[in-house]
């Protein structure tokens, strides 16, 4: 137990020392990609093999060893969840990608016993060639600049310890033996650091409202709802570095006056849960939370709480009635949170990725984070590459970056294959950009004046064979269905909006109905209640704006450009190039191909449902529609 | 299987642990779930009566939340992920796949023998591995094609 | 208190403590279109209909924005039109749009409001799911194909009547307006008091109408048609044309009248009946140590209520029958046969303000002879249909008296139409009673007015007698929650379930808000100062009827037929907890009540008990054990069923006896072994 900023140091100390005293540490990937790629077989076989060559293994950071132990521990995600499962070995940094179970005698044999790296696991540059042998040296990697995911993937999650030993908890002990709340306040104005969840809202300015809103009693909520389809930033800081969302809520809960804090995590994230309850477990223990911390006179405590599948519940008001109880449906502002929250207190909510930098920039000053990113966009920030670029995962920028740097540097361009078309940013709230900005700076400001938003942070990269109508009714009917269903705009207007866009991709849609469609779309920006619905046309306006010859070719010609609507175009089988081994037929669903067995076959036009299997199976690439 | 009483008791012991405050109505629910697999609906008036909380409130939040389910569901419950990351890369396909193997009818989730039951989710988070798909939420499945799922299928089945 | 000044539409208007931009600019004579806004009810913000231009602001839901000094607010621009035609088309096209035939035309809100936009067109298609319509109730229809989910309904039942029969359901285009599991409205907890009928703005919940078996009876010839007419009609009638209340109630009876119905009574004679059996049984629990706080049993839907959530308490209820169901009782049994008829072949209409009413006369201990005491409630809305059917130009009607001798009544029975009237007549009835002639006029103000809780004192005799009027049953909770706790004591509580009593009932004329309500009380007891008969005991008649009926005031005769009693009643059906394999079919089916009475009083403690006695005995697949919502047995401990009989008041020292004298005994060893 900790009763004074003495005990944490000297705590740091002796943590720093069984650090040190490791002679090596192998650092398996526990994030959910890796763990589905097979990567806790490996951890559990690492440590078989290495104890059975007698060496000495240490799981925990503070375990007693006599010798310099060879550390094997889980980590969080290291963001390039693609080539997982990952191995990381320090103190070099060493990284190994789809590690096997049956690459772990290599691995210990080789590189723990005889120093020599295992070279078939290293990344090797698709192009040039080159081997990065260290994490650093791997172009997804040596481009990004972390603070929100410093940790990551670089400690033990489960580990306290391992936490206090790089640098944590010493924030919240500045604070609150150096500072006053205002002054706290003044470092987080001084960083300009932005809401991360979407908004990019002032931190410090949320802070000051709530600081200055009368009540006994805070709240400060950390917001784990992350429903962006394609973002997981959030489930990677909460998942690898659980203590860092705890000290960015304990220094935000100094700042406004509040004794208690709610982390509201998605339902569909049950290992974040887990670390972050253990974490907080470990952390109420040590007397890092609870009352009087450190003497500091000051008490916080955190509970969790596990949302239940609703991505409205992102949304401020509807996440603060969900901890209510309640049906997560927003209410309307003002009274804003900060004044009136939950069960009536001034609350703020700050978003995973917020909170996880603040302790660096409590320890290293606002002006060290202004150093990184743009004048308007300070900082860094998160982004989860996806779609069809080379390399996918999670990724750490400095703000300001270009599309071009992330997609084509870090993202190593598209897919063998494919060619660049457009990127959506910013998730269902966000938009669809295009080759012409791929310079773009990508910070708030910029985003949101060509019509798309940060955003929490979703990058998806799509290729010429994409279809825009059906990215923006995909993306329609994510909002049509996670939409709450309270205000009119909201729900009756995405409702309409989908069926407008369906029917363009069915080709059943007139001139009439896109313009009913762009009308809508402002109605709705204008008029819904919350964040959700004022954001959801954004997809449908920056492909209307980008794009719209690609709506045009649909509702006046029928035609989906990108080769991409099954209901606009028609199977055929090139009779030259069939050679009638019968596969097609068997996999057809719908019994539409038929043909004498060696001979060419023909597709029943009437009977095709259009599934696209038959061109998937088809050795000698003789389906084609148009 | 559980007894009946068994599941009773600890539906009231859940209620207990939450001191039957209202603002804990959803990890209630969560939790009943879990014991019952699903939340019949006598379960949820007798929740609404020990929680002194409106019946059609209870069932109110109960439909709100995609987690929860008022018909029973099956013993394997397959979420296949329809975030961007998966959509992009075919989890259409995957989805079409499973329900044809399964036979499911078009507004049909779950097999006629409570066996399995087939949903599509909001992103998991694993947009690194798209397209993803999990079962019972403890197996996840990353880079999965039509022809895995059936594999994953038939492997569950013979599991019985 | 908000202060300073705002520009609104160009007019600099003075904030004045308003609490919303929709609320001041209401003031300066601009109304801003809503359909989920109620002063009365918290804000929703959701249809959005009411969004304003701020300067700086942009676009602002006006109902949940407070005005702050120096706001330049615009009401009607380009932008906000725009908004508003697309919602209202947008709301048009997910309704069943079967306007001519709803019976919501024209007092519809949506209708009124398409018209007022110049929503001619819907661009959009129809509503692509029909759901059932719940005929289930006997006060309410509800068709969610006509909801357009602005949630008033909901809000008015959690918030003034404290109930919470409806709630949202499902999110999304999915949403809807729902009972507990979709059950109808005649399996929950619903008081059929209307309320949320009064605030639907569309044909979603409506009235169900009794118009046409009025009608079959006054077609009949072989039927009597006696109409008795509540209070708070007469207030509100004339709203449906275009009048005040003036005259109305003469007006009134001349159209009945010529609508053909043979006797034109005054419910006003039962109320006297009430008053004066009512405070006679007061004091005599006063006297005798009887249960306090008496509570008035006028209102049905609070009857339902306390039947549903205080069966501890129905030993409070005053005995009386209501007004309606004492006049019904005295017409199907002393009338009838006076007129030399059968109680089958007069047919007794009430005109109510109220829905519950409807409910009310169906209850099957109001009957006579096998036929209902009252056979057709109408509302008032109802009423005006029906003259308005005849083709009576009402405006034109000649004023025609109520006939003799039931069609007399009192101020004090006149003012039963407004929260604190029935204490008040009680208090009249009590003045004069202790107090002899010389009171003259008893004015009882502290009672009066439209405030949700009202309490007051008067001297009876040497004794202090503490009064609580309260109306709205989320009002009337807290107050019995008070009582309960023993921070507060009345010796006579008067219960209305509407806002400002009946004249607010769910049965009255289109807007029925705070501001028709209030006009409406005040026209009460403006009606109630020219009236010449002051208190219940100064109505000869009903002295007279009371002597040569039933034998005097507070006689046996009185007793049978004016008086009743009230039983438990469950709040919600649905199917039982299994609680050990009870499908597989045992000899002794043993239900244990979970309903919340014997949840409280440790029913789920009970329930393990028997678990365990069955197993310990060895009479697993004998015994089917179930816990059952509400045995409708709550005033008694918990209770339990064993096959098809009830026992109470089970506790867990006595449990194991139970259980072996009435479960164990009945096991036949043959069914399962």
């Amino acid at each position: 137990m900790l009763k004074t900023r003495e005990d944490l140091i000297k705590l740091q100390e002796k943590a720093k020392d069984a650090l040190r005293k490791e002679k090596m540490r192998i650092l398996v990937c526990a994030g959910t990609g890796c763990v589905a790629s097979g990567s806790l077989k490996v951890y559990d076989a690492l440590k078989q093999k290495l104890k059975e060559k007698g060496l000495e293994v240490k799981v925990e950071l503070m375990e007693e060893k006599d010798n310099e132990p060879c550390a094997v521990n889980t980590s969080g995600c290291h963001g390039f969840c693609q080539m997982g499962p990952l191995v990381r070995i320090e103190p070099e940094g060493i990284f190994y990608h789809h590690v096997k179970e049956s690459d772990v005698d290599d691995i210990v044999e080789q590189h723990v016993i005889a120093g020599q790296l295992v070279e078939r696991l290293l990344y090797k540059h698709p192009v040039t060639g080159e081997v990065a042998k260290t994490q650093d040296q791997v172009p997804f990697y040596s481009k990004q600049t972390r603070v929100a995911l410093e940790h990551c993937g670089r400690i033990n999650p489960d580990d306290i310890y391992d936490y206090i030993a790089h640098d944590g908890y010493q924030a919240v002990a500045k604070v609150f033996f150096e500072m006053k709340p205002e002054e706290v306040i003044n470092e987080v104005l001084e960083s300009g650091l932005r809401g991360r969840g979407g908004g990019g809202f002032p931190t410090g300015r949320k802070w000051q409202f709530a600081a200055a809103a009368e009540g006994e009693k805070k709240y400060v909520i950390c917001n784990g709802d992350e429903g962006d389809p394609g973002a997981f930033m959030d489930r990677s800081v909460m998942e690898g570095d659980p203590h860092r969302v705890l000290e960015g809520m304990m220094i935000a809960g100094y700042a406004i006056g509040a004794d208690e804090g709610y982390i509201y995590v998605r339902a569909e994230y049950p290992l974040a849960v887990k670390r972050l309850r253990k974490a907080i477990a470990d952390a109420e223990q040590l007397g890092l939370l609870g009352e009087n911390i450190l003497n500091s006179g000051f008490s916080f405590k955190i509970h969790v709480k596990e949302g239940a599948g609703a991505f409205v519940c992102g949304e401020e008001t509807a996440l603060i009635a969900s901890i209510e109880g309640q049906r997560g449906m927003p209410r309307p502002r003002p009274p804003f949170p900060a004044q009136k929250g939950l069960w009536g207190c001034p609350t703020i909510i700050n978003n995973v990725e917020t909170l996880a930098n603040l302790p660096s920039i409590l320890l290293r000053g606002g002006k060290w984070f202004r150093a990184f990113g743009t004048e308007g966009s300070p900082g860094t920030k998160t982004f989860a590459l996806a779609g069809q670029v080379a390399h996918t995962g999670l990724v750490e920028v400095p703000m300001g970056m270009t599309l071009r740097e992330v997609v084509f540097d870090i993202g190593g361009g598209l897919k063998k294959g494919k060619e660049f078309k457009a990127v959506q940013i910013g998730g269902p709230s966000g938009g669809c950009l295009t080759e012409e900005h791929l310079d773009l700076k990508l910070d708030y400001d910029e985003l949101r004046k060509v019509g798309a938003m940060v955003g929490s942070g979703g990058l998806v990269v799509m290729g010429k064979d994409t279809c825009m109508v059906e990215v923006a009714k995909f993306f329609m009917s994510f909002v049509q269905s996670e939409s709450c269903g309270k205000c009119v705009p909201c729900r009756e207007g995405t409702k309409r909006m989908l069926e407008i866009l369906t029917a363009i991709t069915k080709g059943q849609a007139t001139e009439e109905d896109l313009k009913l469609l762009e009308e809508l779309a402002y109605i709705v920006q204008d008029g819904s209640l919350c964040g959700l619905g004022k954001t959801a046309p954004n997809p449908v306006l920056t492909t209307l704006r980008y794009f719209r010859d690609e709506y045009e070719a649909h509702v006046r010609d029928k035609k989906c450009p990108a080769g991409a609507c099954k209901d606009l175009q028609d199977y055929y089988i090139d009779p030259e190039k069939c050679k009638g081994c019968g596969l097609c037929a068997r996999v057809c669903p719908a019994g539409a191909i038929s043909g004498e067995k060696k001979q060419p076959h023909t597709i029943d036009k009437a009977k095709c449902a259009k599934c696209g299997t038959c061109i998937e199976k088809c050795k000698f690439n003789a389906i084609y529609t148009a | 299987m559980e007894s009946p009483q068994r599941k009773f008791q600890k539906l009231q012991q859940i209620i207990d642990k939450y001191e039957g405050k209202a603002s804990q109505l959803i990890p209630i629910l969560q939790e009943v779930q879990e014991e019952y697999r699903y939340l019949p609906e006598e379960v949820l008036t007798y929740i609404a009566t020990a929680m002194k909380l409106p019946p059609a409130t209870v069932f109110g939040v109960a439909t709100f939340y995609a987690q929860f389910s008022l018909i029973p569901k099956g013993k394997y419950v397959i979420r296949i992920c329809d975030g961007t990351a998966c959509h992009v890369r075919g989890s259409e396909l995957i989805n079409q796949a499973v329900r044809k193997e399964l036979n499911l009818q078009d507004n049909q989730s779950t097999t006629e023998d409570l066996q399995f039951t087939v949903e599509r989710v909001s992103c998991l988070g694993a947009c690194g591995l798209a397209p993803v798909v999990t079962v019972n939420d403890t197996e996840v499945y990353g880079q999965m094609t039509p022809e895995e799922i059936l594999a994953v299928v038939k492997k569950l089945r013979e599991e019985g | 208190m908000n202060t300073g000044k705002v520009t609104i539409d160009g007019q600099v208007v003075e904030i004045n403590g308003a609490k919303n931009i929709l609320e001041l600019a209401r003031r300066v004579g601009i109304e801003i279109p809503t359909f989920c806004y109620h002063s009365e009810l918290s804000v929703y913000g959701a249809c959005r209909l009411c969004m304003v231009e701020v300067e700086k602001m942009g676009l602002v839901a006006s109902c949940s924005t407070a005005p702050v000094d120096g706001m330049v607010i615009h009401t009607n621009t380009a932008r906000v039109r725009r908004l508003r035609r697309m919602i209202i088309e947008l709301l048009l096209a997910n309704h069943d749009r079967e306007c001519p035939t709803c019976s919501k035309s024209t007092t519809c809100k949506l209708q009124k409001l398409a018209k007022q936009f110049g929503v001619t067109k819907v661009r959009f298609g129809k509503r692509d799911k029909q759901l059932p319509i719940d005929e289930s109730a006997p006060s309410i229809i509800k068709d969610p194909n006509k909801c357009i989910l602005c949630g008033d309904c909901v809000r008015v039942c959690k918030e003034v009547q404290g109930i919470g029969v409806w709630d949202f359901a499902f999110r999304g285009s999915e949403t809807q307006v729902s009972t507990a599991f979709n059950k109808k409205l005649s399996d929950v907890a619903c008081v059929n008091c209307g309320q949320c009928v009064a605030v639907c703005p569309t044909g979603a919940l409506t009235v169900k109408s009794e118009v046409d078996k009025a009608w079959e009876a006054i077609h009949d010839p072989e039927k009597t048609v006696i109409v008795q007419i509540a209070p708070a009609v007469r207030v509100a009638l004339g709203e449906e044309f275009g009048l005040d209340s003036r005259d109305v109630t003469g007006k009134m009876v001349a159209a009945l009248k010529k609508i053909g119905v043979d006797k034109v009574f005054d419910t006003l004679f039962g109320a006297d009946m009430t008053t004066i059996e009512e405070s006679m049984e007061f004091m005599h629990r006063l006297k005798n140590g009887g249960k306090l706080p008496l509570f008035t049993s006028c209102c049905p839907a609070w009857i339902k209520y306390c039947e549903q959530t205080h069966a501890d308490m129905l030993k409070n209820l005053s005995s009386c029958r209501s007004p309606q169901q004492m006049f019904g009782s005295m017409v199907k049994k002393h009338y009838a046969r006076k007129i030399g008829k059968k109680p089958e072949d007069v047919i007794c209409i009430s005109i109510m303000p109220c829905t519950a009413k409807k409910f009310e006369a169906r209850r099957p201990e109001f009957t006579t002879g096998g036929v209902p005491d009252v056979d057709v409630v109408l509302t008032t809305v109802e009423l005006a249909q029906m003259i308005k059917e005849a083709g009576i130009i009402f405006d034109e009607l000649k004023p025609v008296g109520f006939d003799n001798p039931l069609g007399m009544g009192s101020g004090s029975a006149l003012i039963f139409g407004a929260s604190g009237g029935v204490a008040e007549s009680v208090v009249r009835f009590v003045a004069g009673y202790t107090g002899g002639e010389e009171v003259g006029r008893v004015d009882f103000y502290p009672v009066r007015g439209i405030k949700g809780i009202k309490e007051a004192e008067i001297e009876v005799e040497g004794n202090t007698i503490k009064i609580a009027v309260v109306n709205g049953l989320a009002n009337a909770e807290r107050l019995i929650q008070r009582i309960k706790n023993g921070e507060a004591f009345y010796h006579i509580v008067e219960v209305m379930s509407c806002p400002g009593g009946c004249v607010g009932g769910g049965g009255q004329p289109g807007v029925n808000d705070t501001a028709a309500r209030v006009k409406r009380i005040k026209e009460i007891y403006s009606l109630d100062a020219v009236n010449q008969v002051h208190k219940a005991q100064d109505n000869i008649y009903v002295n007279k009827i009371l002597e040569d009926w039933f034998g005097g005031p507070a006689s046996s005769g009185t007793h049978n037929d004016l008086h009743t009693k009230y039983t438990p009643r469950k709040r919600i059906s649905g199917k039982p907890i299994d609680i050990n394999n009870a499908e597989k079919g045992g000899s002794v089916q043993v239900s244990v009540c979970v309903g919340t009475g014997c949840y409280l009083r440790g029913s789920y403690d009970i329930m393990n008990k028997f678990a365990e006695l069955i197993k310990q005995m060895g009479l697993e697949g004998h015994v089917d054990l179930n816990g059952t919502f509400c045995l409708e047995q709550c005033d008694k401990g918990v209770s339990i069923k064993v096959d098809d009989e009830i026992i109470t008041g089970v506790t867990e020292e006595n449990v194991e006896q139970i259980f072996k004298s009435h479960v164990a005994i009945k096991v036949d060893l043959a069914v399962n072994s």
